[in-house]
């Protein structure tokens, strides 16, 4: 039977949940969860995600919310269809995944999701304008991160090691939307992050999830 | 050749490490690094955690940060002894996995600027935002709400076992209990208050307090 997802394309959540499933080839269903209307808050997806949040999966009886445990979940369910991408083999080369996936949520993303919600999310779906003082802070904050991501990835291939592992992939989701905008410069500027980017977005999993709907 | 953690004892995240180190039984050295005069922020200390922030560990050959990827480390390779912090099938692990980025994303964005804003600002001195704070106490009751509703069901929040999931809230959410006057956002909901006596009850956790109450750097099990 095949998992299902219940999220939206637009959420950056469910594209991590969604990369993890092209990457391990496995069958899912996407079912959309539409926000225009509050279903997000409603009983039904209430019961799924208690925060009201996407993505939910469902697995038979088991129902996850958090997109990282979720990718992790599937992760491991299919490793023997797809690359190895927690590691959970070696101590030490798991802990730098989990390290550099923490990193992730704590440093990278505090900066970058302020960027997609000021110029992707509040245009697209409030009509509304992007903050550009926010935009800048949040740019410059990025700016310093990214720093620290060029000092690693001159060292090592990818983030966790010269293994890819999901602590790069996990990245995948704000990046694309902000490499299309101005603050691709970020990027561009930094000579191997901008490698390691244009490696991930080479990934078949990610020109299937990012380019048109997701099929099961 | 013992662990070393480098952090503030009194600091949330080391106290974290700390805890589920003492939970496994394993000994460790307590380096101090000098928050106050921003050792921290130093290029020597830049070498070894590139953001800043306490704590970082040395475990033989391995130097990890980020003290929720340590627990889970420590977890892992002391998982024949002590408590099972992780869950043991795929299904328990992903619930441990999924209460683990509760308490990262939705719970400690709310616990850290109270904590940050009602008692770190204040004791140095410093002005705080009270509207932050105030702003961040609304929404880490209705994500407590949450938290009740799983605990009537469930003795801990990922299963009836204690996890990695219960331990990584405990630092903070004890400053905001007993130093930001907020005890009433746990005692006022019946399962939370229990869950909370239980977790802070644990003998590893009175051990972590009485430890950095004493000010010791080497801690034998």
């Amino acid at each position: 039977m095949a998992v299902k997802v219940y999220g939206a394309a637009m959420s950056t959540a469910t594209v991590r949940v969604l990369l993890c499933l092209e990457e391990m080839g496995a069958e899912y269903e996407l079912v959309p969860i539409d926000f225009s209307t509050g279903e997000h808050k409603s009983p039904p997806h209430v019961a799924r995600n208690p925060f009201g949040q996407v993505p939910a999966f469902e697995d038979g009886d088991l129902m996850l919310f958090e997109s990282r445990a979720i990718s992790r979940y599937v992760l491991r369910k299919y490793k023997s269809s797809g690359p190895d991408l927690l590691r959970e083999g070696s101590l030490e080369e798991s802990a730098m995944v989990d390290v550099w996936l923490e990193v992730e949520a704590q440093q990278y993303d505090k900066a970058i999701s302020a960027i997609y919600i000021e110029t992707v999310i509040k245009p697209v779906f409030f009509g509304g304008v992007p903050d550009e003082k926010v935009v800048a802070e949040s740019a410059a904050k990025l700016g310093k991160v990214l720093d620290v991501y060029e000092a690693r990835l001159s060292k090592s291939k990818y983030l966790a090691g010269d293994f890819l592992s999901f602590a790069d992939l996990s990245h995948i989701p704000y990046t694309h939307h902000i490499v299309a905008g101005p603050q691709a410069s970020l990027f561009e500027s930094r000579p191997h992050v901008k490698a390691w980017w244009e490696s991930l977005a080479s990934r078949p999993a990610y020109k299937k999830v990012t380019t048109g709907t997701p099929t099961s | 050749m013992v662990v070393k953690v480098y952090g503030k004892a009194q600091a949330v995240c080391p106290q974290r490490v700390m805890h589920c180190l003492v939970e496994k039984g394993v000994p460790f050295e307590l380096v101090h690094v000098d928050i106050d005069t921003m050792e921290h922020k130093r290029p020597e200390f830049l070498q070894k955690q590139p953001f800043g922030q306490v704590p970082y560990i040395v475990d033989g050959d391995l130097e990890l940060f980020e003290s929720r990827a340590i627990v889970r480390y420590l977890a892992a390779k002391y998982e024949d002894r002590g408590p099972n912090l992780l869950g043991r099938t795929l299904e328990e692990r992903a619930k441990v996995d999924q209460w683990l980025d509760v308490e990262a994303i939705n719970y400690n964005p709310w616990a850290f600027p109270i904590v940050f804003n009602l008692f770190v600002l204040p004791i140095r001195g410093l002005p705080a935002n009270k509207a932050d704070a105030g702003a961040a106490v609304d929404k880490l009751n209705k994500v407590l709400e949450v938290y009740e509703k799983q605990l009537s069901k469930t003795k801990y929040l990922a299963g009836d076992e204690f996890t990695l999931a219960d331990l990584t809230h405990i630092p903070a959410t004890r400053y905001i209990v007993e130093n930001c006057g907020l005890s009433h956002l746990l005692d006022d909901k019946k399962h939370v208050k229990t869950w909370w006596e239980d977790i802070t009850g644990r003998p590893a956790w009175k051990k972590v307090m009485s430890f950095v109450e004493t000010g010791g750097s080497n801690y034998s099990p």
